[in-house]
């Protein structure tokens, strides 16, 4: 089962990689709308490339969970109702533009990136190993949706404004990705997870710099005033859509 | 019931798996690619250790039935196939010889990285039609989890390669 010895602990790990699993989940769902839409072929077999890999995230994540909590994710992902889902409000908003999708998906893929970098040194060691597996992935992510940044930022005007527009409604749904919690307190104190604050910082020292770098101004916003399990009507409409084969026949056996 | 896995040794098991092919390059051996860690013959039942290499690649399940279809076959009664996580799969332990099969199928091998990815951004691809370094990186990401695509301005073809991981 691996439990910790402590149960208030284990709690907050099935609230955690629940989160973690929602996260890609719902993110890939978005993404996986580019696929036939997406402006050049290239970018259609990029980003079919990238929700592939986050549903196999999600599913390393949902595995962690259900060996808690004794679920099983299949029920996790198509038969749960929207408020009971633990994804930030960022990954469920609408893939709206190229320039939002790539925005969106830069700002989240560097979180990723620092929040494996220490979740690969938990103290609970199936995260350790799962961020460890996911990292060696998540590197590509970022490569390529980086290079879209630069390009999108010092390219024409109108890719640079598009962008910047972007990244001005994104940064507080960023925000929301490092508020502190009494949860999150309890999994930094026992080392399983890192604080808010140290991921936070981790996360401006790089993506500041870098859009600076390619041509954008740096949005000042507060975090968004939501925790995990409030939601907007994005996700209800989300769900309706990727549930609703299976909730057709829920016996059915895939 | 007396279960006869007592009859068959870890490295006969081993010799069996080296027949398993991967099911989307079928020219190369699970175990060539390097995703089998370990196999060991208990009581009860066989545990053979598999690395999945990407998360999310498809061909896992196959891979896994494959494994387990290929020891009841040699007459193993019971046998788990384990996933093991740590260390994460590396493409570095493809075998050489895995490799030269996956360039024969016209799939640039993945260049060795010794732990850091980001070496490899630099290198080019050598072509595995001419064999030329005039080659070019047209996308990071390909028609599966473990493919980019390349194009070669000397024998003008494109052709993909095994990313490294």
């Amino acid at each position: 089962m691996k439990e910790t010895t402590d149960a208030r602990i284990d709690e907050q790990l099935v609230q955690f990689t629940l989160s973690m699993a929602d996260d890609e989940l719902i993110l890939a769902h978005r993404n996986s709308e580019w696929t036939g839409h997406a402006p050049i072929l290239e970018e259609d077999i990029a980003f079919s490339n990238i929700a592939q890999d986050e549903l196999g995230h999600a599913s390393l994540w949902y595995d962690l969970c259900c060996n808690l909590s004794d679920d099983d994710p299949d029920r996790l992902v198509f038969f749960r109702t929207p408020d009971e889902y633990r994804n930030v409000l960022m990954v469920e908003l609408p893939k709206s533009d190229w320039a939002f999708t790539i925005a969106r998906q830069y700002l989240f893929d560097a979180y990723e990136l620092v929040s494996l970098n220490n979740l690969v040194n938990s103290t609970y060691r199936p995260i350790a190993e799962v961020a460890g597996k996911i990292r060696t992935e998540e590197i590509y992510h970022y490569r390529h949706t980086s290079s879209w940044i630069k390009r999108l930022g010092l390219g024409t005007e109108e890719s640079n404004m598009r962008t910047q527009k972007a990244l001005n409604e994104l940064w507080s749904f960023a925000g929301q990705l490092f508020i502190d919690s009494p949860s999150i307190q309890m999994l930094a104190d026992s080392g399983v997870a890192p604080r808010s604050e140290i991921l936070r910082q981790e996360w401006e020292e790089i993506v500041v710099p870098f859009l600076q770098d390619s041509g954008f101004l740096i949005p000042s916003a507060e975090p968004v005033d939501a925790i995990r399990g409030d939601h907007t009507g994005n996700l209800t409409s989300l769900l309706a859509e990727m549930q609703e084969v299976a909730r057709t026949d829920p016996s059915a056996k895939w | 019931m007396v279960s006869n896995n007592k009859q068959l040794s870890p490295s006969t098991i081993l010799e069996a798996l080296e027949k398993v092919m991967d099911p989307e390059i079928p020219v190369i051996s699970i175990v060539e690619m390097g995703l089998i860690r370990n196999v060991s013959v208990g009581q009860v039942h066989i545990t053979v250790q598999m690395t999945p290499t990407f998360s999310g690649c498809p061909a896992l399940q196959t891979i896994k039935a494959d494994i387990e279809r290929c020891v009841r076959d040699l007459g193993g009664e019971k046998v788990v196939v384990e996933t093991v996580l740590d260390p994460p799969w590396s493409s570095d332990w493809i075998t050489d010889q895995g490799r030269e099969k996956l360039r024969k199928f016209g799939l640039a091998p993945p260049p060795k990285h010794g732990g850091r990815i980001e070496v490899t951004f630099f290198e080019s691809a050598a072509c595995p039609y001419c064999d030329s370094q005039r080659t070019v990186l047209k996308n990071d990401f390909g028609p599966t989890l473990c493919r980019s695509i390349y194009y070669c301005n000397s024998c003008q073809q494109p052709f993909e390669q095994f990313k490294a991981l």
